[in-house]
């Protein structure tokens, strides 16, 4: 069991990845005259209060009022701005999402929005405070663009990367309290271009967000334990999603396993089942998630191992879809 | 500076003409939100001949004053106005409303030349106003913000968060207008859902608040001067109005908030415009 964090709001800011965004932030700041910043008096916990406080000319705290926060984005946009907006995600995605529609995705303005507290990694605060819809609810905007890092590292390269894509971006990270999954910010980070994690013939595990290194390290035990040849794949990017790589893996390993901090339903899990069935191809299929069902209260690592997203839930997931011996079917075979 | 009797002549004329547009658009379209068109003629026949700084020529001039219709359902009010003015042909109205036309009853500023924001929903205005403003001021851009509300938009919540935000950030280079003509889908806006005491609600989030006759470019015109004037708060203008204004039968009936005509109809209605 997870042992009780021990940090508060106040020191929040001097320990986490998500730092990594405020300075990225801040840097790109210093040569782009055009970023503004705005958040809902959620500076501190989200990290753009680094922004805030090395420009304090350009952030705008609009209060508790996401709504007008994402309409007052919209208008800097107008102005000839780049807005950086930074809430939870549940208060982005839900509370203003008429806003980030309308205001936002339907004018296609350079609204550039860093999303937290995605999924159940703010576990202790209670379902109000999660959010497992933001995926689907995002990726069904026209315009929008959705990133899921999978650490601060990816954050700030997304962040990097979506100054150069005009339109509106949508970036979830977490509580900001992330493990590393890389260790060095140049692989090759490209949106709307998966990463292969590690490569496999056996079976494709396709993650975004914290289920990465959690995939990553389960595809060390398969490999040491099982013999397994899993192959991991980092689709950091929802939309536009990397078909080609869903693609081949249908191809090459038969067996898809999809696995995110997300209702299975709208998210990286349909995304991915989406190609594969337009794919017409076979191909033994599952998606892990939260079930359609309001999550329980809890520190997010009990909460992962709970919902089958950690290390020991991703190895037991590929074992049980490793036993579907879908080959001895018959008809099994379609040509490829 | 108050306008000349010359002046009042010439927008008087633009007015009428605009509500015969108006009631011509509503008979293309098949129907249109009439009524709450109409109540706002005389502020947007005033803003587009005498206050903006625009040039329909160059329609994207970076230091175009910006105009955000919030009530964006006034689409019928707007865009014959646009056209006249010199923003497109004004022929391409005819397709209002039809399958593919750039005009909706909600206009989009990818469709439509001229307009500085889409909205449609209401509530939304005000807060991208305040953004517009902003912007500017961080720009350090000379050019103003005007944002046009209905009254009955008033009960959004958004409404009250950008006011706020406004007075917060002293935003006195974006003027508020709201076409008070006290009339939503459902009634009366004091029925359906109470904005009285109005003056005062702006009053407390911080507002300059001015209040004119909306139908007299006189009195709107000394309000525009005065918000223009106001350096310590922004500024809201209470434009007390008739819904339906110059129409005998649509005037103050609720019926016509949203309304089809036809041909005699609309003759009948372009008469009294001219009477």
């Amino acid at each position: 069991m997870a042992e009780g964090l021990t940090w508060n709001v106040y020191d929040a800011n001097t320990m986490t990845q998500a730092d990594i965004y405020g300075e990225v932030l801040c840097k790109l700041g210093e040569t782009n005259e055009r970023i503004v910043g705005l958040s809902a008096d959620l500076a501190r916990s989200t990290k753009i209060g680094v922004f805030a406080a090395r420009y304090p000319d350009r952030f705008f705290n609009a209060g508790i009022a996401e709504q007008n926060m994402f309409g007052m984005a919209a208008g800097l946009a107008l102005s000839g701005l780049t807005p950086f907006v930074s809430t939870m995600a549940a208060f982005t995605t839900m509370r203003a999402a008429e806003q980030v529609r309308t205001d936002i995705c339907y004018q296609n303005l350079d609204v550039k929005i860093i999303a937290t507290h995605g999924g159940i990694s703010f576990g202790q605060a209670g379902t109000t405070h999660h959010c497992t819809e933001d995926i689907a609810i995002m990726r069904s905007m026209a315009n929008m663009t959705v990133i899921v890092p999978a650490d601060g590292i990816e954050c700030a390269n997304a962040v990097v990367a979506c100054l150069e894509r005009p339109g509106p971006v949508y970036i979830r990270i977490g509580r900001g309290f992330e493990q590393a999954c890389y260790s060095s910010d140049d692989y090759g980070f490209t949106i709307g271009k998966a990463v292969e994690i590690t490569a496999g013939s056996d079976i494709t595990l396709i993650c975004c967000g914290i289920t990465v290194l959690q995939a990553k390290e389960a595809a060390r035990l398969l490999h040491e334990s099982d013999g397994l040849s899993v192959r991991v794949i980092n689709m950091h990017t929802i939309k536009p999603l990397d078909t080609e790589v869903i693609l081949k893996a249908i191809a090459e390993t038969r067996r898809i396993i999809t696995f995110e901090d997300h209702n299975v339903y709208g998210g990286l899990g349909s995304a991915v089942s989406e190609v594969i069935a337009e794919s017409g191809r076979a191909c033994a299929f599952s998606r892990v998630g939260i079930p359609d069902c309001y999550s329980i209260v809890g520190y997010p690592e009990d909460l992962y191992n709970f919902y089958g997203l950690d290390t020991d839930g991703i190895v037991k997931k590929v074992r049980e879809v490793m036993k579907r011996d879908f080959e001895e079917e018959e008809n099994w075979e379609d040509g490829f | 500076m108050p306008l000349t009797e010359k002046e009042i002549k010439e927008l008087s004329q633009h007015a009428r003409q605009l509500r015969k547009d108006i009631l011509d658009v509503t008979f293309w379209a098949g129907g249109a939100h009439v009524g709450g068109s109409l109540s706002m003629v005389e502020m947007l026949v005033l803003l587009y001949y005498k206050y903006l700084n625009i040039d329909p020529k160059n329609p994207s001039m970076a230091d175009r004053d910006r105009f955000v219709l919030s009530k964006g359902h006034a689409g019928a009010g707007l865009a014959p106005l646009l056209a006249r003015r010199g923003y497109f042909d004004f022929e391409l109205i005819k397709s209002f409303n039809k399958f593919k036309s750039p005009f909706g009853m909600h206009l989009d500023k990818h469709k439509v030349t001229g307009l500085d924001a889409s909205t449609g929903s209401l509530g939304h205005g005000l807060p991208m106003a305040v953004g517009l403003a902003l912007g500017a001021r961080r720009q350090s851009m000379a050019w103003r913000t005007w944002c046009l509300l209905g009254d009955g938009e008033c009960n959004e919540g958004s409404v009250w968060e950008a006011a706020m935000a406004a007075a917060h950030y002293r935003v006195t280079n974006l003027v508020t207008l709201i076409d008070r003509n006290r009339f939503m889908v459902d009634g009366g806006t004091e029925q359906v859902m109470a904005l009285e005491p109005f003056a005062d609600k702006w009053r407390s989030f911080g507002f300059a608040v001015k209040e004119a006759n909306g139908h007299s470019f006189a009195e709107l015109s000394a309000a525009f001067d005065a918000a223009i004037a106001e350096a310590s708060a922004p500024t809201v203008i209470i434009a007390h109005t008739v819904k339906g204004k110059g129409v005998d039968f649509m005037e103050n009936d609720v019926r016509w908030h949203y309304g089809g005509l036809d041909s005699d109809m609309l003759e009948k209605a372009k008469r009294r415009i001219d009477a």
